[in-house]
């Protein structure tokens, strides 16, 4: 049972209200696409210029790590996927017990972000404070990617944190109760936002930690 | 707004899928493909994301107006990267044909011999 | 609280406008109509603040010797002037004002998808435009509106980051607006309301929302790598440090080119309608103007290089960049043309809002022509940075979009207030402003051509009569402005009575009430027919 709010007194019906709001959430993505593509816009443009540096700069970060990253994000994922199906079939309950999982699971990626994170403080990696852990050719130019990496990996952890904030709310709205099986638009919408950050990782993962693992 | 309920297995199945994917290019990365290094990768992370967008993110079964805006996205990213990348590519082609400014210089020194 | 007697008549129709009046009921408000109104009040004194700095820019420019500011307050002011007009004024003034009123009236919706995201755009504005406006009471910033690097990130002393944090806050607001008209479009037509029955109008804003949706997210994160770049010195954009400066024109122009398409096609679907219902005929070649629309916002996305003619960019891409840039001409003939053919054997009465209108397609005209100049690689090497390049773009955005904005402000008025605002003064401020703004930029054509830079506070002596041509013009322009400030704000309170459609116009909006209910509607209209019927029109044609 749900207290019925639905559909906000401007819109015709249900299937409108739905409607809206999903397209209003993959219209934002879109803008999300364009957020985060101008500073790869950027990336690929250095890469053409500088591919050793490139190479140089991205066996500063672990391979392992940023696997078990992709793994952690990938399997928050799922465990959102299962929370929207449990929505559509109205278990609060177990909306409620696979959005712990994926906050969980988030927290997690966070953490170990965070570690990565320490590691370069300590062995001075990090432009524009200290710099001086990296002492081999193109120095500047390998710089610049670790620029890339900290903007992109901190631009990325932002919308991870929103994502983890969303998610509580959801959940909370979950357990009071609030979706039901015909009405349960916010946690799709979370949900659609959710996996386009996921998205986002699978592409930064190639792109900060493969470039240089063959050599 | 899909209203369309798939298995719990179906949804492991995808993510087993993308694990693989996963480990795919992880190991992939440790050899040397030459050219094709970041080809392959890029590959590989479309397709995963392709996987996420389609059946996490029920875009297969969602109306055209979705997937415009989904592909809308990625059509503009594309139009900023084909022709920043193209400025980058060309700009220091030389303008002039090769020889153009030896010719030139000893046309200028010409009259003063 | 006592009301007003203007408030309490006595047979005054529950309205948008008499539905609350505490401070509760405007700051609160979800109702697009009140929302509308916040915009206008908050953008009409931008307006006023950016003209400000224009007036001052004029002033000094009267003489050739730096008196009244010296080269850092000009520099500032020049500044002050471009953000606060770019992005405080033209940016948001058809869409917020004009667009949140009129979509949801348009295609027959109670309001907006988002009401709650509209009211929070309006908030993120009005921090965004305190923010800019801090940094000029804290010292200015003397970048130029473009925040070219390396100035903006390396040698600038002035408040680069307070005034970029401004921009991007309201980029939000932007982005909000512009999702929220989609949506709109897309999912709240009334039945019957196909997407070639909808007013021009609506094909427009939709395009100019796909712009701001599409370019302004590049814009946010330009101006934060921008900001990172002069907090830390981490090297994006320095040449020294492996960056390149170029790498921001062309993010900045990725947004901004598109971005002065946001400042003219909204007026470009005003223009739509009015010349449709002051010449009572159906838009000629409807279905080619709305495609145009779209494609004028498709192709601008592609032309944005012609500003980095001469920055350095490589000349094979210079190449595709000005072929591209003259492409975009053909929307905008096309329009130009269909307007022409509508006029054609239309019954035309010259209303405040159709001298706006026709006073527009002769100043687009101009602007757009000149741009095909300045998109031709030998000639734009001359006049780059010249004072034929500010004529242009002042051509375009005040001769267009202003003047589209006046005329659309005075068309909608009765809609907006209820009232009808004084038809004679309407007209002398109209010819004032044609006046005036001819005589402040013409002169500007010949200036740049004959090789005077922009942004500089001092200029050669031969140059002075032309100069002081511009300022008389501006001068005269001030007054076109001010007029319909004070008149329009006297008949919002004391102007006599609208009718419910007093142009005799097609359209949605013109079926209900002036003003219209909180609701819009009384009950959710059925559309029929296309859209601009007019019935003398189908009356001649039997």
């Amino acid at each position: 049972m749900s207290s019925h709010v639905y559909p906000a007194p401007h819109f015709r019906s249900f299937e409108q209200q739905h409607e809206a709001s999903e397209l209003g959430m993959w219209g934002f993505l879109c803008t999300e696409i364009l957020f985060f593509g101008g500073v790869l816009c950027g990336y690929t443009m250095y890469r053409l210029l500088y591919p050793q540096a490139w190479v140089h700069g991205s066996e500063l970060n672990s391979l392992w790590l940023g696997a078990a990253m992709t793994v952690v994000l990938l399997a928050s994922s799922l465990t959102m996927a299962l929370a929207v199906r449990a929505a559509q079939l109205g278990q609060s309950k177990a909306i409620v017990g696979f959005l712990a999982v994926t906050i969980a699971l988030g927290i997690g990626f966070l953490v170990l972000k965070g570690y990565e994170y320490y590691g370069h403080w300590v062995h001075h990696l990090v432009p524009g404070f200290n710099f001086s852990g990296y002492q081999a050719p193109d120095h500047p130019q390998v710089a610049l990617f670790v620029v890339f990496y900290f903007f992109l990996t901190l631009l990325h952890a932002v919308h991870m944190i929103v994502g983890v904030g969303v998610l509580s709310v959801i959940a909370m709205m979950a357990r009071r109760d609030r979706f039901s099986a015909i009405d349960h638009g916010p946690v799709e919408i979370a949900g659609l936002y959710w996996h386009f950050v996921d998205i986002v990782w699978l592409f930064l993962f190639p792109l900060l930690y493969l470039v240089g693992a063959h050599q | 707004m899909s209203t369309r309920v798939h298995s719990v297995r179906f949804y492991v199945g995808i993510f087993a899928a993308l694990l693989v994917l996963t480990v795919l290019t992880t190991s992939v990365a440790e050899i040397d493909l030459g050219a094709f290094n970041s080809p392959v990768a890029m590959l590989i992370a479309a397709a995963k994301a392709t996987l996420v967008a389609l059946f996490f993110m029920h875009l297969r079964w969602s109306g055209y107006r979705m997937r415009f805006a989904a592909i809308a996205g990625l059509l503009w990213l594309s139009l900023m990267f084909a022709f920043v990348l193209a400025d980058v590519a060309t700009r220091h082609i030389p303008e002039q044909p090769v020889g153009w400014n030896e010719a030139a210089a000893s046309a200028a020194r010409a009259p003063l011999k | 609280m006592t009301n007003p007697e203007w408030i309490t008549e006595p047979l005054a129709p529950p309205s948008y406008l008499n539905n609350g009046y505490g401070w509760r009921s405007w700051f609160l408000t979800t109702d697009h109509k009140r929302i509308a109104l916040l915009y206008l009040i908050s953008i009409t004194g931008f307006f006023f603040l950016g003209g400000f700095f224009a007036m001052m820019i004029r002033l000094e420019l009267l003489t050739p010797q730096p008196d009244l500011l010296q080269s850092d307050t000009y520099n500032r002011f020049f500044t002050m002037h471009g953000v606060i007009m770019v992005w405080f004024f033209l940016i948001p003034s058809i869409p917020t004002v004009l667009g949140n009123f009129l979509v949801p009236m348009m295609v027959g919706a109670k309001d907006l998808a988002f009401p709650r995201l509209n009211l929070l755009s309006w908030y993120l504005f009005m921090i965004g435009g305190i923010l800019a406006f801090s940094s000029i009471v804290i010292g200015g910033v003397d970048t130029g509106w473009t925040f070219y690097t390396p100035y903006s990130t390396t040698y600038s002393n002035t408040h680069v980051l307070w005034m970029a944090l401004g921009i991007f806050i309201a980029g939000f607001s932007s982005i909000i607006t512009g999702l929220n008209f989609i949506i709109t479009i897309h999912t709240m037509r009334a039945p019957g309301l196909t997407w070639f029955r909808l007013p021009l109008f609506l094909w427009s804003t939709y395009s100019t929302s796909l712009i701001l949706v599409l370019a302004t997210p590049v814009l946010a994160i330009t101006l934060v790598l921008m900001g990172l770049e002069r907090a830390f010195g981490i090297g994006i954009f320095d040449p020294a440090l492996g960056g390149d400066p170029l790498l921001f024109q062309h993010l900045f122009w990725f947004y901004s080119h598109p971005a002065v398409y946001i400042m003219i096609l909204p007026g470009l679907g005003v223009e739509s309608e009015l010349i449709s219902t002051f010449s009572r005929r159906n838009v000629f070649g409807y279905r080619y103007v709305a495609m145009a629309s779209v494609a004028i916002a498709v192709f601008s996305f592609l032309v944005w290089g012609h500003h980095l003619f001469v920055a350095g960019q490589s000349v094979y891409i210079a190449l595709a960049f000005s072929f591209l840039s003259y492409l975009i001409a053909i929307p905008s003939a096309i329009k130009i043309f269909n307007w022409m053919a509508t006029l054609y054997g239309g019954s035309i009465s010259f209303e405040t809002p159709m001298l706006y209108a026709l006073f527009f397609i002769g100043l687009f005209t101009i602007g757009g022509l000149t741009g095909l100049f300045l998109a031709a690689l030998g000639i734009d090497v001359h006049v780059t940075d010249t004072y034929f390049v500010v004529a242009h773009f002042h051509y375009i955005m005040v001769g267009g979009m202003v003047v589209a904005y006046l005329g659309g402000m005075h068309y909608w008025w009765p809609k907006i207030s209820g009232r009808m605002y004084p038809e004679r003064f309407g007209q002398v401020s109209a010819f004032l402003i044609f006046i005036g703004f001819n005589l402040t930029f013409f002169p500007q054509f010949i200036l740049g051509y004959l090789g005077m830079p922009r942004r500089y506070h001092a200029y050669a002596e031969g140059f002075q009569t032309l100069n002081v041509m511009s300022t008389a013009g501006a001068s005269i322009l001030a007054v076109g402005y001010v007029l319909p400030l004070f008149y329009l704000a006297w008949s919002f309170f004391r102007g006599p009575l609208a009718p419910t459609n007093p142009w005799g116009a097609t359209g949605l909006e013109w079926k209900t009430a002036s003003p219209p209910p909180t609701e819009n509607f009384e009950e959710t209209p059925v559309v029929t027919e296309e859209t601009y019927r007019f019935p003398v029109r189908e009356e001649m044609l039997v």
